[in-house]
């Protein structure tokens, strides 16, 4: 299946940042196009267009848009989750870097949508580089007569607000995201009240992805039916996949969705020379790991979730045989109990006990009645913890006792770094030999 | 124990909007919007919780409570999730689900717990402890590292933190969000290393200890308490608390003849399950400066210890020697029993209507105000009314530091969106700040006209069914205030409540101890009163006073008249031949020494007594009485709710007053028999108030302000001796002027001001408020602010008082 390259169109023009880069390629026109439409018209559009939400939970845009009530005398607000943290994607981020206007425009059109007055794009906090770029285009907006009060003369007014978050990769949890915005500590609220109805500042808010925003000026230009023939029927539209790891290009690759791993796989030029895949996972470390007998499962949400995972963020981590599993799940559980909140129990004090014990595992001192108590902790995990980011951490060592049994039994008796050279599995092991 | 599992403050038996649920296969039906954790506990199933509490907001963070709701995959916190008709969940009992996840939470709580149970104050009435032994597994699969803190810090003086006990279940910190307003304590840090710790450190709170209780582990003890004693070494006793009229329900533990802790009761109607720290950590003062038996004065005038018999004799034939002018003074701490014997004392005994309980800043005004709109009116306006009102407005009342019972009830009010407050008063407390409330700015003597300013306000709320206006007895203390009170009330239709300080006013107010008053709100002058009365105390009706009598101040002056006269050779018999006093403090009163002098005027003085005080020391006989943890009683608090509180200390020996009246009537020939209080209050006429005009406003010159104030609530009361780790949690004690006045006296920021009236003065840091020019506010009370006795009789609330530069920066 070929590239198609829409959101990331222009990105090797120089300029694909700036409002002039922008306004090359048809930037705006969504707006106008948008803004002759009533609000109702533009979210029927996307809810037709079966767009999905790209954050990683995949829930349908126009469906969540139409949860905002209308009429009811309160404030809306739009609030663009860009705290992208999840290790293992990176796609937000070069989106905001290379193509900001594309946000900017997907905000006011969406803010028209919803009724809302405020918008507030809230960007991770260590990309310092992105906020820069975001800032700007958000100025560049207002200058324009895109952003601000009676926007294109057309009545609606749109303040957007870039914030910046604090290094916490829980306030990408969208209901900490809003704590956080509030200026409050970053843990997530109970549900309900859902943001839909009681959201920022108890008032009604839609939350919504980096890449989802930036999908809809694409569709209100081009329409439901060309975004439909991208795809598949639960999984239209096409994905900026970010793929990384053992591969000889990494990068962003957009392509329509149903795509499968081995033919993104080609196009990142394939795993490193002489070595094969090992395992991959399809949207970050909180998705479960897949192997290569799953290369040839397209990447939708309903294949990969058939498949024993979930497409997540779409920014596939591709491993080979040098990986020490057992480094890897370790490393990832240290990553979820340092970003633990510690709002609720199963997450905060499972997480300490996981990593107690795969440490142990890592250094080759595990011992056999350890992997069952395992995959009891994490079981008393998964589905109990207040939110998503415990059943994140529940997830990476189930599934790599799924298929790497065999590593953690060696965990009892030899340490990771003896069975896999750190060295081999570095970009630069090549370099060396 | 702080397992809450009562339910009747929060799922109230109203059939009419509710909906059927099945917990564990046995329907229940409950009100809509009822969480599911409030239904199993209707059915008396108890679901295992630690951050689960029925006055506090869900949070739903420790997952102890989880259980299985039909068609969900996912087992779901009871504590958050609201029942639906026809939800159907199975606790721990009835699934496996259910019952794994609780095991698993339980033994991830464990994991980071130190094993510490032997040595900790909650071991015995530990809800983890508990639940550990009913949920838990027997042994701890975890071997790791436990997480370790410095152990304790100290959270105030009084409240102390072990951290690495801590569960996380935020009681704590939502206490202070949401309950007190105070952020004292909050969550820190994220995930293992989230702990509680030091919040706002400029934030105390008046409210700090309930933070102690409900703690559901041993991470949060007091000061007091800690390593003291053992929960199940304690007898704990039903109270009410003496402090204040807010007339909380307290649980009084005791060991071996010594309270070892106090901590509230669980009284939906007045203080849910919520007390102050004065309530909490003030009972020390019970062994502070006790008298051991009584005493007499002697030939050389020196007092010494006497037998009863003696002592009774002696303060017999003084009283009697003096009869017909006689009188009695009782303070505003007695218990409703005490105070009706003092009441019938005076009238049946020494027939004498000289009578008065207000020992503090009181009018005529005040009585008349109070004798037609309060005595013996019976429960009136309540914390629940205080709860649904449109609008509460406060005069000349600072419920934070006067009732804070009273002040939680009203932010509990506020934060529904319901309520609103206004506040007739010289500024924006802290207090009024956290109640959101609106200012109606009066300066000291201001007060009537913007009451009536009020009167013909449309916009304040006060119209709508069921608002309040709730008066406090500083009101007293300005000409036409309470005149003025009563005139909004009756424009604006609002409901009124009096809301006195002290624990003992309202039931010695319904006893009659005021002069014209008889139990029960009763006119001393309607002879239908007096014939019930007489028939309730089985005497003859013709044997009660028929002319009303003079209150604490008249007879003072009276005292004070006949000394002037003495002085200009005038010879005439002493208007007050005796005095019989109990439980005045004369720090309380306008004028202290003016008040000791004439104590030493008199002729005779008995005084009933506690402890050594400055008027014990001037008395001819000194009978000592029972403190309150040492009887039986009870209080009647601002709502005309009765407290009744037993005994803690018994087998002390300490006699009630009421005791001791009663064998002082027989020495006086009268025997006290039948019932001292009437079934019913007065339902006859009750003639209207008498109006009173308002002074013009009095200008200050330069140089001058006008002194307001109030006591703060943890300050130099006599009831908190003792109690050190109390007293460090007082607010400082600093002068409040606005910063126009500021300027004017060229104050700079952070330096302090001097206030001067009489032959004193008081030096303390100055804040900015937005007072009135030209008026300063004290505290009344505190270390470094006792008003009363550095300024005297000119240190009246709207006295002119000098202000100047206090120097040091």
């Amino acid at each position: 299946m070929a590239l198609t390259p829409v959101i990331t169109a222009h990105w090797d023009e120089p300029d694909s940042h700036t409002m002039a880069g922008y306004k090359r390629h048809a930037g705006y026109t969504g707006l106008s196009a948008a803004l002759a439409k009533t609000p109702d018209e533009v979210i029927g559009i996307v809810k037709d267009s079966g767009l999905r939400g790209r954050g990683g939970a995949g829930f349908p845009t126009g469906l969540k848009w139409s949860f905002v009530p209308q009429g009811d005398g309160k404030p809306h607000y739009l609030v663009v989750n860009a705290d992208e943290s999840e290790p293992g994607a990176c796609k937000d981020i070069p989106i905001m870097l290379a193509n900001p206007h594309a946000l900017v425009e997907g905000v006011l059109i969406t803010a028209y949508a919803i009724r809302a007055s405020h918008a507030f794009i809230y960007i991770r906090g260590e990309v310092p580089h992105a906020i820069r770029r975001v800032m700007a285009a958000v100025r560049d907006a207002y200058a324009a007569g895109y952003a601000g009060k009676n926007v294109l003369g057309s009545g609606f007014d749109i303040e957007i607000v870039v914030h910046s978050g604090a290094g916490a990769y829980i306030c990408g949890e969208e209901t900490a995201l809003l704590d956080s915005l509030e200026g409050l500590r970053g843990q997530p609220r109970l549900k309900p009240p859902f943001p839909a109805t009681a959201g920022l500042y108890a008032a009604p808010t839609v939350i919504n992805n980096v890449e989802t925003i930036c999908n809809i000026p694409t569709i209100i230009n081009n329409g439901v039916d060309w975004f439909r023939s991208f795809g598949t029927e639960k999984s239209p539209g096409f994905k900026v996949f970010a793929v990384s790891g053992h591969v000889n290009r990494p990068g962003i690759y957009e392509a329509p969705l149903g795509i499968t791993m081995r033919e993104l796989l080609e196009h990142a030029g394939g795993v490193r020379e002489g070595r094969e895949v090992k395992f991959w996972l399809p949207g970050g470390s909180s998705v479960p790991m897949l192997t290569a007998e799953h290369l040839d499962t397209p990447l939708t949400y309903e294949d990969i979730a058939a498949a024993g995972s979930m497409l997540g963020t779409g920014t596939p981590m591709v491993f080979d045989e040098t990986t020490s599993v057992v480094r890897a799940v370790t490393g990832w559980l240290e990553f979820y109990k340092h970003e633990s909140c510690g709002k609720c129990t199963p997450c905060r004090e499972g997480t300490y006990w996981i990593v107690d014990v795969l440490k142990r595992f890592r250094a080759g001192k595990g011992t056999p009645e350890d992997l069952p108590k395992l995959e009891e902790i994490c079981a008393q995990i998964f589905g109990r913890s207040f939110c998503a980011l415990g059943d994140a951490a529940a997830t990476p060592f189930p599934a790599a006792m799924k298929y790497f049994a065999s590593e953690f039994a060696d965990g009892t008796r030899a340490a990771a770094n003896d069975l896999f050279d750190p060295v081999a599995a570095t970009i630069f092991s090549g370099v060396a030999s | 124990m702080t397992v809450t599992t009562n339910s009747d403050t929060n799922v109230p038996a109203v059939p009419a909007d509710s909906v059927t649920v099945t917990v564990d296969g046995r329907a229940v039906s409950v009100p809509k919007g009822s969480l599911v954790i409030r239904a199993a506990e209707v059915l008396g199933i108890e679901i295992p919780r630690f951050c689960d509490h029925p006055l506090l907001e869900p949070v739903a963070a420790c997952r102890m409570c989880l259980v299985e709701i039909a068609g969900q995959p996912k087992p779901q916190p009871a504590c958050a999730v609201t029942v639906t008709d026809g939800m159907a969940v199975l606790t721990q009992a009835g699934s496996a689900m259910a019952e794994a996840a609780q095991r698993g939470v339980l033994e991830f709580l464990l994991i980071n717990h130190p094993l510490d149970c032997p040595v900790c104050d909650k071991g015995g009435e530990c809800p983890l402890q508990n639940q550990s032994l009913s949920h838990g597994r027997g042994e701890s699969r975890f071997d790791g590292v436990k997480r370790t803190f410095e152990k304790p810090i100290s959270v105030s003086a009084q409240v102390l933190l072990d951290r690495e006990r801590c569960v996380s279940c935020a009681r704590c910190t939502r206490f202070a969000d949401e309950i007190a307003g105070d952020p004292f304590i909050s969550l820190q840090e994220r995930g293992a290393k989230q702990q509680v710790g030091i919040g706002d450190e400029s934030s105390g709170s008046y409210f700090s200890g309930n933070v102690i209780q409900i703690c559901p582990v041993g991470a949060l003890t007091s000061a007091r308490y800690r390593f003291r004693t053992r929960p199940f070494d304690l007898v704990s006793v039903t109270t009410t608390c003496e402090h204040c009229a807010a007339g909380c329900e307290l649980r009084t533990d005791y060991r071996r003849g010594t309270i070892m802790r106090r901590q509230a009761g669980d009284a939906p109607a007045v203080n849910e399950e919520w007390n102050c720290d004065k309530g909490r950590f003030a009972f020390t003062y019970v062994n502070q400066g006790r008298l051991s038996g009584p005493l007499v004065r002697d030939a050389a005038g020196d007092l010494v210890a006497a037998s009863w018999p003696e002592a009774i004799a002696i303060a017999a034939a003084g009283l009697a020697s003096a009869a017909g002018r006689v009188g009695v003074l009782t303070g505003g701490r007695l218990s409703d029993d005490d105070a009706l014997t003092y009441s019938r004392f005076a009238r049946a005994v020494l027939k004498t209507d000289d009578v008065d309980f207000r020992a503090r800043t009181a009018s005529a005004e005040e009585a008349d105000f109070l004798a037609v709109h309060v005595a013996g009116t019976g429960l009136g306006v309540t914390y629940a009314d205080l709860e649904s009102a449109p609008a509460v407005l406060l005069v000349d009342f600072e419920p934070e530091d006067e009732s804070p019972i009273v002040y939680l009830r009203l932010r509990k009010a506020v934060r529904t969106g319901r309520t609103r407050i206004l506040a007739v008063a010289p500024f924006t407390s802290d207090g009024l700040a956290k109640l959101s409330g609106t200012l109606f700015r009066a300066a000291p003597g201001e007060q009537p006209a913007v009451l009536d300013r009020l009167a013909s306000d449309e916009s304040t709320g006060l119209r709508q069914s069921g608002a309040v206006i709730l008066v406090g007895e500083r009101l007293a203390g300005v000409v036409g205030g309470l005149t003025a009170v009563a005139r909004l009330a009756t424009a604006t239709g609002a409901r009124l409540a009096w809301v006195p300080r002290r624990a003992g006013e309202r039931g010695a107010l319904d006893a009659g101890l005021l002069p014209g008053l008889l139990p029960g709100g009763r006119p001393l002058t309607d002879a239908t009163a007096r014939a019930e009365i007489a028939a309730v105390w089985a005497i003859n009706a013709a044997d009660l006073p028929t002319t009303v009598g003079r209150d604490l101040g008249a007879q003072v002056a009276a005292v004070h008249q006949h000394q002037a006269d003495l002085s200009d050779g005038i010879e005439t018999e002493a208007p007050i031949g005796a005095w019989l006093i109990a439980g005045v403090g004369p720090e309380d009163l306008p004028d202290p020494t003016a008040f000791l002098a004439a104590v030493a005027a008199v002729p005779f003085v008995v005084s009933l007594e506690t402890r050594h005080t400055e008027i014990t020391a001037l008395a001819d006989v000194v009978l000592p009485v029972a403190a309150i943890p040492e009887r039986a009683g009870s209080f009647t608090n601002w709502e005309g709710r009765v407290g009744s509180f037993s005994t803690v200390l018994s087998g002390t020996g300490a006699l009630t007053d009421a005791r001791v009246l009663t064998v002082l009537a027989e020495e006086l020939g009268t025997r006290l028999g039948g019932s001292n209080e009437p079934d019913a209050d007065w339902a006859g006429a009750r003639r209207a108030m008498e109006s009173v005009t308002a002074n013009a406003a009095t200008q200050p010159g330069k140089g001058q302000a006008l002194l307001t104030g109030w006591r703060q609530l943890i300050d130099a009361g006599t009831l908190q001796e003792g109690e050190p780790f109390l007293a460090a949690t007082a607010r400082p004690a600093v002068a409040r002027i606005s910063a126009a006045t500021a300027t004017n006296l060229g104050l700079a920021a952070g330096s302090e001001v001097t206030v001067s009236a009489g032959n004193g003065q008081i030096t303390l840091p100055w804040v900015p408020a937005d007072l009135p020019d030209a008026v300063v506010w004290l505290p009344l009370n505190s270390a470094d602010s006792a008003v009363r006795s550095a300024f005297g009789a000119a240190g009246t609330a709207g006295a002119i008082v000098g202000l100047s530069s206090g120097g040091a920066a």
